[in-house]
């Protein structure tokens, strides 16, 4: 028994469809697990692309030093040293924001660099003929920059998100009771891997084809050109 | 159909979705013939190279190279579309030179002569090395085989482009608008190369161009083409100084007299 | 602290060999399956894409633990080695096939005309045409996903494979010093990685000789 669901061992099929609904709470814990570490990256992020972009070397560097850290570092143990190292100076999080924090943060070093090229991928003729009509830095930035850039922004956004979702099984290694972590649990009790197991795996393609699929959609629908301004 | 015909287009129409480009096109081209093709952009001149060297399949109509149809095979008395086998066969009697080269960046010109002549005619590299050295002279460029191609000027590029296609030794030569893409400078150096291929072998030659004096001084024949047909077709004096069809006229007084 | 570096770095030498053996696998991978996805034959067609698709739309997790704990029930019983790198090459090379076919679609059209031209079969314009070309342009992104399996290798920890990560959190619950153990941790990771990037850059410049020359 699981969440108050029961299992039912008399055949296969009985044993898939019973332990279905304890699949779905796991998943509906994997969709908000992805959600707030989505959020936690996205703002990150930024704000690391903004700090990258410092014309002061005493912010940049350093910046662009922990984000290449992050990068190059695997999620798991990051949330290892979140799990443990955090509450040692008092810090005590519960460990489904624990989780959700290490995938921020993981992800945060991709999503700045989303930021950054696709600001710099609107092209330097744009900055020119802004300084040329005399803008100001920031008439630049939200009115020429940003509406250009924006496009290219989101669809590279929900790509990373997807990859989030791939990447929540991990936290059942803090017990964070997403679809993995309830599909081994079953597997540990009934000795029956292999069915949750593969209906993880079944249920994770659905997950992420609806998910590109949304992306696509969103990406088709954005103005290639930049948002137009009237 | 008489012995001396090489090329031979058989009522051919192609179409890039409803657009016809080639329209119930019959054309001839006799063995060791030089033929230009000349005409506004668009009207399927380029195609119709295409199509012979099988880059663009046909929708209706049959093609023969030297006898045999060349997008189709003979199964009984019927003509059954070409396997790539039948296409391979074909090829071997074609060369192309195109507007953009086409070179193969990663390679040096050395190697860009001797590639297909080892992989697709069996050669000895060492042949194959000998045979790109007397083409590379011939096209005056034997200093440069160590190089790649981005290397090189346009011009040169393109003179290596004809070498290239010539290792083969191919029956038709093809050239589609080979100067259309080079600085005017360059032009002179790649003309007196087809110039004396031209005078010195007994090559089918078939030339896409917008050189008209080039046109006039090493065409056996030249053709009008317009809307996917022939319009007009003659020896290069007759097209150059009194075409009969107005749509020439109104092209060669546009293409001659641009200020006008 | 200095006393924990050797079971460590013991650790970290798994981790090598891990990432050596399935960024291998996984380009071999890559090349079969981002071909099979662009053959004319419908059969090498769809396995490449089912392939492709289930690989990259599941989780890792979610392959490592099935290949472990649930292909034993039908009969196939893999050690936790065997298993880690079959998951991490598959994987990976799922990512890896995209980035191939992706480079062969981006040789231009006219490369293939000219090889048609001259008569190459279209394996042989594969081979000696666009291949050789494609090549430069999947450096980059290989150097990006052979660091993310680097990283990725962390997860055969809990197939119970004795990897760097499976000795931290070994060495935390005997120790209790977190900071310091996984600090360390992160610290070899990271060294890991630069080194990766290094190479990969190196083979990068190698292998994209010819573009260097460009220009006149």
């Amino acid at each position: 028994m699981l969440f108050g669901y029961h299992w039912d061992l008399t055949s296969n099929w009985t044993f898939a469809l019973s332990i279905l609904p304890i699949l779905l709470h796991g998943m509906l814990v994997t969709i908000e697990a992805t959600l707030l570490g989505f959020f936690i990256a996205a703002v990150l992020g930024l704000v690391f692309a903004v700090l990258r972009g410092s014309p002061t070397r005493l912010i940049s560097y350093p910046v662009a030093f922990i984000v290449e850290f992050f990068r190059d570092t695997p999620l798991l143990v990051q949330l290892y040293f979140l799990y443990f190292v955090l509450p040692n100076y008092g810090i005590l999080l519960p460990a489904f924001m624990t989780g959700a924090v290490a995938l921020g943060i993981q992800y945060s070093a991709y999503t700045s660099e989303v930021y950054r090229a696709g600001i710099e991928a609107v092209s330097r003729g744009q900055t020119e003929a802004s300084r040329a009509l005399n803008l100001s830095r920031a008439d630049t930035f939200t009115r020429i920059i940003l509406p250009q850039a924006v496009p290219r922004i989101i669809p590279a956004l929900g790509n990373y998100l997807i990859s989030i979702m791939k990447d929540v099984p991990v936290l059942s290694v803090v017990t964070v009771l997403e679809m993995l972590n309830v599909a081994k649990i079953i597997g540990d009790r009934t000795f029956q891997y292999l069915i949750p197991l593969t209906m993880v795996g079944g249920l994770y393609l659905l997950l992420t084809l609806f998910a590109s699929f949304l992306v696509r959609a969103l990406d088709t629908r954005l103005p290639k050109r930049g948002i137009p301004l009237k | 159909m008489s012995d001396d015909t090489l090329v031979h287009f058989d009522k051919v129409t192609k179409r890039f979705g409803d657009f016809e480009v080639l329209k119930n096109l019959d054309f001839k081209v006799k063995r060791g013939e030089k033929v230009t093709i000349i005409g506004p952009s668009g009207s399927g001149k380029s195609t119709v190279l295409r199509v012979l060297m099988t880059l663009e399949p046909i929708n209706e109509g049959v093609v023969y190279l030297d006898g045999d149809p060349l997008w189709h095979e003979k199964r009984g008395h019927e003509l059954v579309p070409a396997s790539e086998a039948h296409l391979r066969q074909m090829r071997k009697k074609l060369g192309m030179v195109f507007q953009q080269f086409n070179l193969f960046p990663h390679m040096t010109v050395m190697r860009n002569l001797t590639e297909a002549p080892v992989r697709v005619l069996g050669l000895s590299r060492k042949e194959a090395q000998e045979r790109a050295r007397e083409l590379l002279d011939m096209v005056g460029l034997s200093d440069q085989a160590d190089k790649f191609p981005p290397q090189l000027s346009g011009g040169q590029q393109q003179r290596v482009g004809i070498a290239r296609a010539l290792a083969m030794r191919p029956q038709v030569m093809l050239f589609d608008e080979p100067t259309s893409a080079l600085d005017p400078e360059l032009v002179g150096d790649v003309l007196k190369v087809i110039h004396r291929l031209a005078e010195e072998h007994d090559l089918t030659m078939l030339l896409v161009t917008h050189e008209m004096d080039f046109a006039r001084r090493i065409s056996d024949r030249v053709c009008f083409f317009d809307q996917g047909a022939i319009r007009e077709e003659g020896p290069p004096d007759q097209i150059f100084t009194e075409p009969k069809n107005q749509r020439t006229q109104e092209f060669l007084h546009a293409v001659l007299h641009p200020e006008a | 602290m200095l006393d924990m570096l050797p079971t460590l770095l013991g650790g970290a030498w798994v981790t090598v060999e891990l990432t050596f053996w399935s960024t291998l696998i996984g380009a071999l991978c890559s090349f079969a399956f981002g071909i099979g996805r662009l053959s004319g034959n419908p059969v090498v067609k769809s396995v490449s894409v089912a392939y492709i698709e289930v690989f990259r739309g599941t989780s890792l997790l979610v392959q490592m633990f099935w290949i472990f704990f649930a292909l034993p029930l039908m009969g196939v019983s893999l050690s936790p080695m065997t298993a880690g790198i079959a998951a991490l090459s598959l994987n990976i090379g799922a990512y890896g096939a995209e980035v191939v076919r992706g480079a062969i679609q981006a040789v231009p059209k006219s490369q293939y005309e000219a090889s048609r031209a001259l008569n190459f079969t279209s394996w042989q314009a594969l081979w000696y045409v666009a291949l050789p070309q494609a090549l430069p342009e999947m450096l980059p992104p290989f150097g990006n996903l052979a660091v993310q399996n680097l990283k990725d290798t962390a997860l055969v920890s809990l197939i119970t494979l004795s990897d760097l990560a499976f000795r931290a959190e070994s060495l935390r619950n005997l120790t209790q010093k977190s900071t310091e153990i996984y600090g360390m941790t992160l610290l070899i990771y990271f060294a890991l990685a630069l080194v990766l990037t290094a190479v990969m850059k190196v083979l990068e410049k190698r292998i994209g000789r010819w573009k260097a020359g460009g220009g006149r």
